[in-house]
């Protein structure tokens, strides 16, 4: 396998664009990226979307998007695995520049999501339970989630304010962000205090309905040195996927996700390294229960300890391992398709040294944690800064 | 949203509980599926799930997708049956959502669980009720 880095970012801001369509955020979150990288042409572009077919009604989207850019003739090719598409479209342009069959690739992630009106978003997301077997019933992501939440309570001990802590230290970070939806303080009383959702699960444990884009262009290490143009050169050492059942009915243990801990430890395998290397980590805090289990399952705490760590300050920006120095998809914001390379995005802003009032000083070794659905498919990454 | 076909096919498992026993080694598929995931066989027995079950985990909607949103508070449950078989309903009849918690003995029984406007399907399944 050939070395792979990422030689460019670009992210549109996070929001509910109501001036924007889905073509023109990621045709600037793909010019951003192909500017920072300076290239004008890639081998093949990736684009992680979930539902473009729900959100505008549009599919056959990697060649649309492709001519959009100026670049038809280009390969380029679509992957989906629900809120972790962006993560998969990130692990598809690895493995293409891995394998040797393109030298650069454009990889992207998008989702227009605020066209439609607030029921059938949730209709559209709930699309990635099992929509015979769980939608038939009325369930929705947060319903799930907060059902995983009652089982983690159960068996923890975890506390509703325990996870009113994640929310607070999340929209800190976000109000270091300026490309995040909110710049809003939040405290634990107005967690507490917020609009419930899906029992336990209040308003400000959820993370929002959101328009964005972001891209990451990927090519050789080889190539990377000779563009770095004296930035640091960052390569992705780490790349795990894996599956666990969409049913909550199928799955033995309510309390772990499974999906994360496998597609961790298939990363850090292939990257020879550890949960206590890592200087900064973005997890898929889609609700704030799910930051607490996504920190248990990468392995930087104990089952059952995610919930204290995030309460006792561990993972806040100075604490012992920093996790969502972005505000994460709490305060950023989660156009789902576009999350998982909008957290590459961070890393790579964390260890070239340019995160700005959020940097984790000499921050080399980051990891990246996407997910589908309620847990049934994760994307972990683990970047580097070349030594 | 969901087409006469694919509403009938289901009948089986919607309106009377079928599931399928696997002749290999005995594992119960709710719904059945074409290859036992235990033992990879694919010869089952039809069976018909006991209605009696505790609750594993559960919710209270209370931002329903379309199609539900008439139905708001809409508690819903995870509920272990009797042979060990797990199916995700809504609990019926809940007077105050403060009273439902995990453990709680619950019975199955046949309800209307949602309907396409005014003029399309009316979808009946199975929801929970609270065993006294």
């Amino acid at each position: 396998m050939r070395d792979v880095a990422v030689v460019g970012v670009g992210m549109t801001e996070f929001g509910e664009l109501w001036s924007e369509s889905l073509r023109t955020i990621w045709t600037k979150a793909a010019t951003a990226a192909l500017a920072d990288a300076g290239l004008d042409s890639v081998d093949l572009i990736t684009v992680g979307c979930m539902s473009p077919g729900l959100f505008v009604g549009q599919e056959h989207l990697a060649s649309l998007l492709a001519d959009e850019l100026g670049m038809a003739g280009v390969a380029a090719t679509r992957v989906e695995s629900a809120c972790a598409s962006g993560g998969l479209a990130v692990r598809a342009g690895f493995a293409e520049i891995a394998a040797g069959l393109a030298d650069t690739v454009l990889v992207t992630g998008v989702e227009k999501m605020t066209d439609v009106d607030g029921a059938d978003a949730t209709y559209a997301l709930g699309s990635a339970a099992d929509q015979e077997w769980e939608g038939f019933h009325g369930i929705t992501f947060p319903g799930l989630y907060a059902m995983l939440a009652r089982a983690h309570m159960a068996r923890y001990g975890t506390t509703r304010e325990q996870m009113a802590a994640v929310a607070v230290k999340n929209h800190a970070n976000g109000l270091l962000n300026p490309h995040a939806q909110y710049h809003l303080k939040v405290t634990a009383k107005d967690v507490l205090e917020s609009t419930l959702v899906a029992d336990p699960l209040r308003l400000l444990d959820c993370s929002p309905v959101t328009d964005g884009a972001a891209a990451v262009v990927l090519t050789t290490v080889e190539r990377a040195r000779e563009l770095a143009a004296g930035r640091p050169v960052v390569t992705i050492t780490g790349s795990g996927l894996a599956t666990d059942t969409i049913t909550l009915a199928n799955r033995e243990e309510l309390s772990e996700l499974r999906a994360v801990r496998l597609a961790a430890e298939r990363a850090y395998r292939m990257a020879g390294r550890r949960p206590e290397q890592l200087h900064v980590v973005e997890v898929h805090d889609c609700f704030t229960i799910a930051e607490i289990m996504a920190t248990e399952a990468i392995g930087l705490f104990d089952p059952g300890f995610g919930g204290s760590a995030a309460a006792d300050g561990l993972t806040a920006l100075g604490g012992k391992i920093p996790v969502n120095t972005s505000g994460g998809l709490k305060s950023k914001g989660h156009p789902v398709g576009a999350t998982g390379v909008a957290q590459v995005v961070e890393l790579v802003n964390q260890l070239r040294g340019e995160a700005g009032q959020r940097q984790v000083e000499g921050a080399a070794i980051g990891l990246a944690q996407n997910m589908g659905g309620s847990g049934g498919s994760s994307v972990v990454h683990i970047l580097e800064v070349v030594r | 949203m969901i087409s006469p076909a694919r509403s009938w096919r289901e009948f089986p498992q919607r309106y009377r509980l079928e599931a399928a026993k696997c002749a290999g080694c005995g594992k119960v598929l709710y719904p059945p599926r074409v290859k036992c995931p235990a033992c990879a066989g694919t010869a089952f027995e039809t069976i018909v799930l006991p209605r009696e079950g505790k609750v594993v985990t559960f919710t209270v909607v209370r931002v329903p997708p379309a199609g539900f949103t008439e139905q708001s508070p809409l508690p819903i449950a995870l509920v272990e049956l009797a042979d060990g078989v797990r199916v995700m309903v809504q609990i019926g009849d809940v007077a105050d959502p403060a009273e439902l918690e995990i453990g709680m003995p619950v019975r199955l029984e046949f309800r209307r669980i949602s309907w396409d406007g005014e003029a399309g399907l009316i979808f009946y399944g199975h929801k929970a009720v609270i065993a006294r």
